[in-house]
């Protein structure tokens, strides 16, 4: 279905992403882990091409996604939604309006200028809005909304889209564990429930475990772990992440349950 | 149970979207109304100035290419005197230029401090505030070329008087300009900086000028190209340089036309030639920040 064939990104002399082969086949909610710089970001915007490819190829049914250009590559990024670490919605407009936004691809900019949205797609946001738990902020501004309920409302700006495929860049990494976990069961729900692929780069191992059916480790831009959350034993994640021996996963934890475990409780105490 | 909470929620839904469909039609209303006000003022501005035209705008547009054909078509003639006539004429350029240059950095200083004296969050004496800006208000406010004659009248013609006028009113811009791009900087080295205990300047100087820097000398190279024409503007009511130049050759009517040219020659190449460097320069300021 998607298929990376020695993708690579280079910045001057940097090599970002490094020859990365991957083959999905099925709507799968994948976790792309490793430490900061390790070329989640860069992999996840070459697939929504915000940035170009070095060199390889990135394939979606059969159709080549890296060699397309203007109006078809508008065409594929709106079939394929992305989600922010920091949300990138439009502050001063509304909830509704951001949402509308998904659907910018199918419109001409005059009737965006003039805010020419038919009310059928007013409602069906309305509605995305509702299954999300947030359809009475609908009149609100955007900025006035917690991080919470805005990265709910960037959710809904990509379900709005009707994507096959939802990119999902850090998405609980600027949230408290509660928004972060309401934000997580919402990315599950929308791959069980519209079998969606998910494709989420994730800084904390045990949200990888948890709602991922698939995680890839990254190092220095080379995939250097692909399997089910059960193959990711702790001796793995120290690879992934270089650390020695005094990573523990509890310690990284975001989870509200985790405080109760006893190895968080020694770890505090070395503290 | 599940059953009406379900129904409850989806009957709230509805409600939700109808309220938005309501706001969302009288925003459309409110926006074709001022798209319609728009082009009513547009259609009857127009008006207005066309009937009070002396000539009447559709008579007179066939006839906007008239002048500068005649000063081509002459110019053209006598282009083998071009390159003696620039040569004539550069020393009323660097005139200009130097009215300009002097006149942007006094005008820079003053527009710094003003900015600095006007920016809530910044100022030295928050109460004063509105006076600073005040200040700046009027001095943006009045036309260079008001208080150019004004000096000119008391102290008769000459480069001075228009340095003068360009400084005040580049002083007022700027102010204005620094004191949004103050606005915006970030407040905790200035605290930071307080916590050590250091002096209003001190917090100005090494807190808030780092940040702010880039923008301040882009939007000064940017004064700096809008007092070329506006020195060379002056020149035309007395001030010197290539302005009083360019009013004695057009003044003077057809037979001087090819001075005219020359001038407006001279005059284009400086502008491009001021354009290309400060935006080269404006360039590495702006996007040479992380470095």
């Amino acid at each position: 279905m998607l298929v990376f064939d020695t993708l690579t990104k280079r910045f001057g002399d940097k090599t970002a992403v490094d020859s990365v082969t991957v083959t999905v086949e099925k709507p799968t909610m994948i976790g792309i882990i490793g430490r900061s710089g390790a070329g989640k970001s860069t992999l996840l915007r070459m697939i929504n091409r915000l940035s170009d490819a070095t060199e390889g190829s990135i394939t979606f049914n059969g159709e080549e996604i890296t060699s397309l250009r203007g109006a078809a590559k508008r065409d594929w990024q709106s079939r394929c939604a992305m989600i922010f670490q920091q949300f990138n919605l439009v502050p001063r407009m509304d909830v509704v309006s951001n949402v509308l936004h998904g659907t910018l691809n199918k419109r001409s900019t005059l009737a965006t200028m003039f805010n020419l949205f038919p009310q059928a797609d007013i409602h069906k946001a309305i509605e995305i809005l509702d299954r999300l738990g947030i359809a009475e902020q609908a009149p609100k501004r955007s900025e006035a909304l917690s991080g919470g309920q805005q990265q709910r409302v960037a959710i809904a700006r990509a379900l709005m889209q009707d994507p096959k495929i939802i990119l999902a860049d850090e998405p609980i990494a600027s949230l408290d564990p509660m928004n972060a976990q309401v934000v997580m069961q919402a990315l599950r729900r929308i791959h069980e429930e519209d079998g969606r692929m998910v494709i989420a780069n994730l800084h904390t191992l045990d949200t990888a475990r948890r709602y991922c059916d698939r995680v890839i480790g990254m190092r220095d831009g080379r995939v250097v772990f692909d399997g089910t959350p059960a193959q990711l034993t702790t001796g793995v994640a120290r690879d992934i992440y270089g650390a020695g021996i005094g990573f523990s996963e509890a310690a990284t934890s975001t989870e509200i349950e985790t405080l109760d475990r006893p190895e968080v409780r020694e770890a505090e105490a070395y503290v | 149970m599940a059953d009406i909470s379900l129904s409850a929620a989806s009957q709230n839904v509805e409600s939700i979207q109808a309220s938005y469909m309501a706001q969302v039609q009288r925003r459309r209303l409110y926006g074709g109304l001022t798209l319609l006000i728009f082009i009513v003022l547009m259609v009857s501005g127009f008006n207005i100035a066309d009937a009070r035209n002396a000539g009447g705008f559709w008579d007179g547009i066939g006839r906007v290419f008239d002048y500068p054909a005649d000063v081509l078509s002459e110019a053209w003639e006598k282009r083998a005197d071009l390159p003696g006539l620039m040569a004539k004429y550069f020393p009323a350029l660097v005139e200009t230029i130097n009215i300009a240059a002097v006149s942007t950095l006094i005008g820079a200083i003053g527009g710094l401090l003003l900015s600095f004296l006007g920016t809530r969050g910044l100022a030295k004496w928050p109460r004063l505030i509105p006076l600073f800006r005040r200040i700046s208000d009027i001095m943006r406010a009045v036309p260079e070329i008001v208080i150019a004659l004004m000096l000119i009248f008391v102290m008769g013609g000459g480069p001075v008087p228009a340095m003068i006028a360009i400084a005040i009113h580049t002083a007022g811009a700027l102010g204005k300009m620094f004191s949004e791009v103050a606005e915006n900087a970030d407040l905790k080295p200035v605290e930071g900086l307080a916590s050590t205990g250091a002096t209003w300047s001190q917090r100005m100087l090494l807190g808030v000028l780092p940040q702010v820097l880039p923008n301040y000398v882009s939007y000064t190279l940017l004064r700096f190209e809008i007092n070329i024409r506006a020195s060379a503007i002056l020149g035309f009511v007395g001030a010197g340089g290539i302005g009083y130049e360019l009013r004695n050759a057009m003044a003077w009517g057809p037979g001087r036309f090819d001075e005219a040219g020359a001038i407006f020659i001279l005059l284009f190449a400086t502008i491009v030639f001021f354009d290309q460097v400060s935006s080269r320069y404006r360039n590495r300021l702006t996007e040479g920040q992380g470095q």
